[in-house]
């Protein structure tokens, strides 16, 4: 990559104290994104969705964020405080997350909610946020946009309503989208469709984006590049199409007890944790390469 | 018809009014509604009429005195039909309370019915001043602990609101009389009004307060806001109590949900992820919890018209039940019950219009 990366993250740390001690959720995670597909995947836990929310400014109190250097172009987001991460959101920065069913607000028509993203972040009149809107719609592939635009959420499928936060989170066109499991709740029969319409979006856009999974699969072929988390630190960090030569036990144990069509097998390897992953990798030192 | 309806539809904005199916099915809503509120209150009169017979007032007694003859005794009681069959003494009172007769009151010697039309507004005008101060501080504080909570305005909004269901409605009446009438002169005494005004606006709605509003005698009107501005703001204390309890309970439920996340990551301002999209989502509940809470106002009013000599419904069942005058407070009973029957249905009709998902509910 030539061009200055969209977002650069170095050694970000985060923590909710405890009772016995403090709990390190994100452990010195370092790594840039420029305009491509970067796949997270790890098991829950493993800090890969805390690790996007830190980016964006989401981390509830008593969380705290840590961080050497994390850099959204010219934006210093370990200088910013919660007003200066609202500019950001929705503008710069956006997120997709997991399922459409509780991630957009029950009362409210789609249409206004994709439309309140514009309102307010160009300060645009209804009447224009509301013909904005109606164009996003489209552009997700809504085929019916008028129509959609009046519904509640509960009245529309899974599918859509991930088109429709895919729409709202898109339409004040941002640089990044995070999208955290956004098909992991969708059938499968519409997982590769939400999907292929985000690749177009994220493509068309110039955007880059952080694809969050459980799904080793989905992220090795969906994505440019791939960051292995396992409790709190990036364990491995490759190219998608390089996965199954990837060194990490972790990542080697996981890939092994993938099952396979065409190749059976009576039983899938279990995964032996080795204690020694939960040792802290050294920190980054310098910059990110 | 397909549920996916892949070919090519006509495509309609949403239009608010509604198709023929639409009107059928709100006709079928509201008869539904209609035949709920028939049968509560049919349980109403039931239990009622129960609490007539097992409370130890023996009406007869109540009419004749302790030192009627037993023939006098055994005369009334046959009038009053105390010795029949309870059915049949049930379906008599439920055919009288049907066409409006709640019997004499023998304090009053009025119809209850009458005297009822009489204190209710008083108690109204107490109640709905004590929802408002209630309401319009309770939800907004409600929220604003929820969006503090563990810090200080949440500690001190929690404080206050302890107090205020912890201590006794007639503690607070007589102390706030003692306080704010008698030492500082803030406001008038007890009663509705002071006596130099009195009969000066004929009542129309019978509150005092809109009645000297619409006949303009604006010294009528605020001295009657005087005397009621402190029972109205003990009352309307306890409600909002309540209301900010159970709505900062409601708000924390809801801002825990991911679409509050989501709307936080789309760069909306707290104020409009707080008041428009989690305040949004509560007002059924919360609804429900005002409904009650109305309803608790007209039976608190007993005590605190007591306390400040307010003529409404409290006192008026207060002096009732202190000279065993059956009818009047069967007929006070029933009152309040209805008032909560139609509270209840008032919620009812409100709640598919603050909630999309309510109204496709059947």
């Amino acid at each position: 990559m030539t061009a200055p990366p969209l977002l650069e993250v170095r050694n970000l740390r985060v923590v909710y104290p405890g009772d016995d001690g403090d709990f390190r959720a994100v452990r010195n995670v370092s790594f840039s994104l420029g305009r491509e597909r970067l796949g997270i995947v790890g098991e829950s836990g493993s800090g890969k969705s805390t690790t996007g929310r830190a980016i964006m400014g989401l981390i509830p109190r008593p969380g705290r964020v840590e961080a050497d250097a994390m850099r959204l172009g010219d934006a210093d987001l370990t200088r910013l405080n919660e007003r200066g991460f609202r500019r950001l959101r929705g503008k710069r920065i956006a997120m997709v997350m997991q399922d459409p069913k509780f991630s957009l607000d029950p009362v409210m028509t789609v249409g206004k909610q994709v439309a309140e993203t514009h309102r307010y972040h160009f300060r645009s009149s209804w009447k224009a946020a509301r013909t904005a809107a109606l164009e996003m719609l489209e552009a997700v592939h809504i085929r019916d946009p008028e129509r959609v635009y009046a519904q509640y959420p509960h009245q529309i499928s899974g599918g859509m309503g991930q088109r429709v936060m895919i729409a709202m989170m898109l339409i004040a066109g941002p640089e990044i989208l995070i999208a955290d499991e956004p098909t992991s709740a969708l059938d499968v029969s519409v997982q590769q469709q939400v999907l292929a319409i985000m690749d177009e979006m994220v493509r068309s856009r110039g955007m880059g984006l952080i694809l969050i999974s459980h799904n080793l699969r989905l992220v090795s072929s969906f994505c440019d590049r791939v960051l292995v988390m396992y409790a709190g630190q990036i364990v491995e960090s490759c190219r998608a199409n390089r996965l199954h030569a990837a060194t990490h036990p972790y990542t080697r144990g996981l890939l092994t007890a993938l099952p396979e069509l065409g190749n059976r097998r009576a039983e899938l390897p279990q995964l032996r944790r080795d204690p020694e992953w939960l040792a802290d990798l050294p920190a980054q030192v310098g910059t990110a390469p | 018809m397909s549920a996916s309806g892949a070919a090519a539809r006509p495509s309609p904005v949403r239009r608010p009014f509604p198709t023929a199916a639409g009107v059928a099915s709100a006709l079928r809503r509201i008869a539904r509604l209609l035949g709920s509120v028939a049968l509560t209150f049919l349980g109403l009169t039931l239990v009622t009429f129960f609490i007539g017979r097992v409370i130890p007032i023996d009406p007869v007694l109540a009419i004749v005195g302790d030192k009627a003859s037993k023939a006098t005794y055994d005369k009334v009681a046959e009038q009053i039909g105390i010795n029949l069959p309870l059915p049949v003494q049930y379906w008599r009172y439920l055919m009288r309370v049907l066409h409006g007769d709640f019997g004499t009151s023998i304090i009053t010697a009025h119809p209850v019915l009458q005297d009822m039309a009489h204190v209710f507004p008083a108690t109204m005008e107490l109640a709905v001043v004590a929802l408002l101060v209630g309401t319009l501080l309770g939800v907004p504080l409600g929220v604003l602990a929820a969006t503090n909570r563990g810090r200080w305005p949440d500690q001190a909004i929690r404080f206050g609101s302890l107090l205020g269901y912890s201590m006794p409605v007639f503690w607070l009446g007589l102390v706030g009389l003692l306080l704010f009438y008698a030492r500082l002169g803030w406001v008038d005494g007890p009663g509705r009004i002071d006596v130099s005004f009195d009969d000066i606006v004929t009542p129309i709605t019978g509150m005092i307060t809109i009645d000297s509003l619409i006949a303009g005698e604006y010294d009528v009107f605020w001295n009657a806001l005087g005397h009621l501005i402190l029972p109205a703001s003990i009352l309307g204390y306890l409600s909002m109590a309540y209301i900010a309890r159970m709505t900062r309970s409601f708000m924390l439920g809801q801002l825990r949900q991911e679409y509050v996340l989501a709307t936080r990551a789309k760069g909306m301002p707290p104020f409009r992820v707080v008041w428009v999209h989690a305040l949004g989502n509560i007002w059924v509940p919360l609804i429900t919890v005002i409904a009650l809470t109305f309803g608790s106002l007209l039976e608190g009013a007993v005590l605190t018209e007591t306390v400040f000599a307010w003529p409404g419904l409290g006192l008026y069942m207060k002096n009732s039940l202190f000279n065993a005058d059956l009818n009047a407070v069967l007929g006070g009973t029933l009152v309040i019950g209805v008032v909560y029957i139609f509270l209840n249905m008032l919620s009812d009709v409100i709640y598919p219009l603050v909630d999309p998902r309510a109204r496709e509910r059947r």
